[in-house]
């Protein structure tokens, strides 16, 4: 439970740590709070963390012509205590309260969470449900774009998630966000998000490899009748494993349940 | 830019409950060992090593973190509260008094880091209330009391009993 033997580079600039990305076995250092554990397991031996916690300016959340920018160091507990984000993303805020503990909400990064692509892990599908813009020291890249699989993600190893920017929702948008876990703040067995506004979308959480748009469900959405058969397609579409903690059926199960009821609050919610 | 050689031990500066420390860590230091070992502040706990158990919670610049997450090569300049910190010269804080009280704990392995994420829940949110109580005791793990006391203790402190 002691992790392996690595140098230290505490970069004062993103040039800094993108130059010192470029060469070795080397990984980036966020909040530390999916790494640390990765590396006292001995799963991961880097020969080099580039910590970017001390590079300034890269924890805010700013108006984005009515949606919002945020800084890939903005740390769980100040996205979920913010009054922008409660405003203006009430789905982002309802989800915060179940990435883990307090003690890891203070330290975990939103950049970190994105990176580090765990499919059962809320922020990864909040960015899908909103399509968020991942913008990087080289681009930017769509959240659609983003996720490749388990702890998979189209970053290459020298590139910064640097901000998230979060386009406005409709006004009128209604949303629900619905997740089961067996004791709070433990990663998912799965959850659902939808927004009902302009347009329906849906997306399930911890249900496939990386989070996913249930796009067949979102298309039979019409009115409140139709919820029943939307969260039976949805139940349908997702494609879960079966591990120690529930069964892929339980799983395929739960994706209905949840599904009608966010689909229940966000109809509800939507004007 | 900071470099710190791997295998090779740097000098760590911070300040540990109003007082400034100093010592020496290899960059791999986890600052729970750190805390226990090079400073002797044997009050932090250590169960598990992976953030999930939460006997190792401190305070870092007055937020209540997992010390094993983090290593000591990254304290330099911050603000470190551990539970050695808590009582006062008249004895102990409100929390540990009330969890006295209330048989909150046994073995008080798991009391550090409870007192830890609590004192921060206080100072932020002094009229919390028994859900939102509950639900940042849901990152501790209490093996002996079953939370009762613990609940009673600090329902008690934020004026809910
Ligand atoms: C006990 C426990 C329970 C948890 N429960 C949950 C939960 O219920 N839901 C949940 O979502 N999460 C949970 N987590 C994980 C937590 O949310 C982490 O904070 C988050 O996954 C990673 O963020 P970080 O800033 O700590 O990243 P780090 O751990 O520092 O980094 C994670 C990965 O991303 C890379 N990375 C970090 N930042 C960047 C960047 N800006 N650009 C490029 N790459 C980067 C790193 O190299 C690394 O590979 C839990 C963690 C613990 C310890
Ligand atoms: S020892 Fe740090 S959380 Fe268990
Ligand atoms: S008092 Fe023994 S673990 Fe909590």
């Amino acid at each position: 439970m002691k992790p392996p033997a690595f140098e230290y580079l505490a970069p004062a600039t993103l040039e800094e740590a993108v130059a010192a990305l470029g060469g070795e076995d080397a990984k980036i250092l966020a909040g530390g709070q999916s790494l640390v554990p990765m590396l006292n397991f001995r799963l991961l031996a880097p020969s080099l963390l580039v910590d970017i916690t001390r590079i300034p300016g890269l924890d805010y959340i700013e108006d984005w012509d009515g949606g919002l920018r945020i800084g890939a160091l903005t740390r769980h507990h100040t996205l979920e205590t913010s009054p922008l984000v409660r405003e203006r993303f009430p789905v982002l805020h309802a989800a915060m309260a179940h990435v883990a503990h307090l003690a890891i909400r203070n330290r975990g990064t939103i950049g970190g969470s994105l990176c580090h692509g765990d499919p059962a892990a809320e922020l990864p599908g909040l960015a899908l449900l909103l399509d968020a813009q991942l913008r990087t020291t080289q681009r930017t890249i769509p959240a659609t774009d983003f996720f490749e699989g388990t702890l998979a993600t189209a970053l290459a190893e020298d590139e910064i998630l640097t901000e998230i920017l979060l386009p406005a929702l409709p006004p009128g948008t209604g949303w629900g966000f619905e997740e089961f876990a067996r004791r709070s703040g433990d990663f998912a067995l799965t959850a659902v998000a939808a927004t009902i506004g302009a347009e329906v979308r849906i997306v399930a959480i911890g249900a496939n490899e990386k989070p996913i748009r249930l796009a067949k469900a979102e298309g039979l959405f019409s009115d409140q009748s139709s919820i029943d058969a939307v969260a039976a397609a949805a139940q349908d579409e997702v494609s879960p494993d079966s591990d120690l903690h529930a069964s892929a059926d339980y799983r395929r199960h739960l994706v209905g349940v949840l599904a009608r009821r966010a689909l229940k609050s966000a109809w509800e919610g939507a004007s | 830019m900071r470099y710190l050689e791997a295998g090779k031990r740097h000098s760590v500066r911070f300040t540990l409950n109003g007082r400034s420390v100093e010592g020496e860590a290899e960059p791999r230091l986890l600052l729970s060992d750190f805390l226990r070992h090079h400073l002797g502040a044997f009050g932090t706990h250590v169960g598990c090593e992976h953030g999930s158990c939460g006997a190792c919670t401190i305070r870092v610049d007055g937020k209540a973190v997992r010390a094993c997450l983090l290593y000591a090569v990254q304290m330099d300049g911050r603000v470190v509260e551990t539970v050695e910190g808590l009582a006062n010269p008249d004895g102990l804080d409100a929390l540990q008094a009330a969890l006295q009280k209330h048989h909150g704990l046994q073995c008080g392995f798991c009391t550090p880091g409870i007192l830890m994420s609590l004192s921060q829940l206080h100072d932020e949110e002094p009229k919390a209330d028994e859900a939102r109580i509950r639900d940042v005791l849901s990152g501790h793990i209490c093996r002996c009391t079953g939370y009762h006391g613990i609940v009673q203790a600090a329902l008690e402190v934020f004026g809910k009993s």
